[in-house]
């Protein structure tokens, strides 16, 4: 089996913070890895690297073969990303995002209106196609943002939080579309998550990192037996200790607040 | 080229979309159409000036597009905040093809805002004298629009969030607007004045304006012309290159 993501010593400094600290570790093609940690672990800080819109400070990564550093189209041409906050224009339809998608990734028109039929009928969202993104429940705005990362057939996906304020009936449709497009059309999957009994269900290998580091590394299976916890959740805690984390509000955070004071004013 | 075309295309449709946004644009510049156009008609006429609704008629075209495309380029930041420039910045197209497409799209928007105002102010009573010249006006509403909406991309691109808008409103496009020929003929002004009068390139634009719509030019076209095209075109250099500088 060929690795679809590796990354050597990888380092990312914010001044005197050091977000990721010399961490390494291999995803196989075609498996189901889940990236663990507690908040500001530093898994975003990771995947963001992983997908060329933020320099390391140093080390070296491979997606796919390639550098994403230095060949970031061919890097973004391989992966397919769904973010922790929704990345859609709310002010066009289902249909028009991922015609705008396809666009962008160089799909050519007719291949575009057929996979997108196809991924909207995966996702239960065909019927509402020509709806308002805005329209939308946040449920249905992530089943949207799957099928869309899926529209160019990367060869991986990365999920980040791809389930964190959904009910289980939406949660579970979302691991079993995964699922699918891991055993059925081989893509790699690399997820972050704070449930830890969805990555010990869907995940084939898992990391966790805390403090930038990764503590620990390996199946779901083995990492219950090394810590000698009954689920991966106790697991995680004895890894990663008590202590609660507190993450700096992002400045999209607060801006976010902002805008829906903005909108609401109809200001220009 | 697809990438620009197809970000070009999605500001128009985000336009199109909102007639509250169309119409909301119109309500600042159709206040002072009206307040200054006709108040001070009398005053201006007495002067020997002629007629201050003609005159005053391609400042307020100018104030129309500046506002909307300031505001164009500016809306990288709602694009951060509700997530979708991410979308754009993890793809497979450069940076510049993205800032392309947006300027483009900006630009043409706050075009069509300004045709929207000018066709309030012939609904008010703006005489055109020589329609032939309708597509000059055009060129110079059309680069008007691009450097703003190029201004706009870079201060977009800067600005983490919206809390700066009001900064720039009242620091930058509020003064842009007031010292230049917008409201008041160039001849006659104190020094200091004129002086900021010159090196305002909003000046050149309602000048290159209000000669295509039929007055006199205190310029010339060619003046005009090169000047806005020349800082358009490094005021979009900046604005690409700022814009290739975000990290997320």
């Amino acid at each position: 089996m060929s690795d679809m993501i590796v990354v050597q010593d990888l380092v990312k400094n914010y001044g005197d913070f050091c977000a990721v600290n010399h961490i390494s570790f291999t995803v196989t093609a075609g498996k189901i890895f889940g990236f663990l940690g507690p908040n500001g672990a530093g898994k975003t800080t990771t995947i963001k690297m992983l997908t060329t819109v933020l320099e390391p400070t140093s080390g070296k990564i491979l997606v796919n073969g390639h550098d994403p550093t230095r060949d970031q189209k061919q890097v973004r041409r391989s992966f397919g990303i769904v973010f922790q906050d929704p990345s859609l224009d709310d002010e066009l339809t289902a249909a028009e995002n991922m015609d705008l998608h396809g666009a962008l990734y160089a799909v050519p028109k007719s291949e575009r209106v057929k996979r997108t039929q196809e991924l909207l009928e995966l996702v239960g969202l065909f019927d509402r196609r020509n709806d308002f993104v805005k329209q939308y429940s946040g449920g249905m705005k992530r089943r949207l943002e799957v099928a869309r990362a899926l529209l160019h057939r990367p060869k991986v996906l990365f999920l980040d939080e791809p389930t964190i304020g959904l009910d289980p009936q939406t949660r579970n449709h979302i691991w079993g579309y995964i699922n699918l497009l891991s055993k059925e059309h081989s893509v790699t999957v690399f997820f972050t998550t704070h449930y830890m009994e969805e990555a010990d269900r869907v995940a084939d290998d898992v990391a966790v990192i805390d403090h930038g580091k990764i503590v620990a590394e390996g199946t779901p299976a083995s990492l219950k037996e090394s810590t000698k916890c009954a689920t991966l959740e106790d697991a995680f805690i004895a890894l990663t200790g008590h202590a609660i984390r507190d993450e700096e509000a992002s400045a999209t955070d607060r801006m976010r607040m902002m805008g829906r004071a903005w909108r609401g004013s109809g200001r220009r | 080229m697809r990438a620009i075309y197809i970000l070009c295309a999605r500001q128009l449709k985000r336009y199109v979309r909102s007639p509250a946004r169309i119409v909301g644009s119109l309500g600042q510049p159709i206040v002072f159409l009206l307040a200054l156009g006709f108040g001070l008609g009398a005053t201006f006429a007495k002067a020997g000036a002629g007629n201050y609704f003609n005159f005053v008629t391609p400042g307020i075209v100018a104030m129309g597009i500046m506002f909307t495309a300031v505001f164009s380029g500016i809306e990288i930041i709602w694009d951060r905040q509700f997530g979708f420039l991410k979308e754009t910045l993890v793809a497979p197209v450069s940076r510049l093809e993205i800032v392309l497409g947006r300027v483009l799209g900006g630009a043409i928007v706050a075009m069509i805002q300004g045709c929207a105002v000018f066709i309030v102010c012939l609904i008010f009573g703006f005489r055109l004298e020589h329609w032939a010249m309708l597509p000059v006006a055009l060129v110079f509403m059309f680069l008007i629009s691009l450097l703003f909406t190029s201004i706009g991309t870079a201060i977009g691109s800067v600005l983490q969030d919206m809390q700066g808008f009001p900064l720039v409103m009242n620091f930058l496009v509020m003064p842009l607007f007031f010292f230049s020929d917008a409201l008041f003929p160039m001849n006659g002004l104190p020094k200091a004045l004129s002086a900021a009068l010159h090196l305002n390139p909003v000046t050149y634009g309602v000048d290159g304006l209000r000669g295509a719509l039929g007055h006199a030019f205190a310029f010339n076209i060619a003046t005009d012309l090169g000047v806005l095209v020349v800082l358009s075109a490094i005021l979009l250099s900046i604005g690409s290159y700022l814009f290739s500088k975000i990290q997320l």
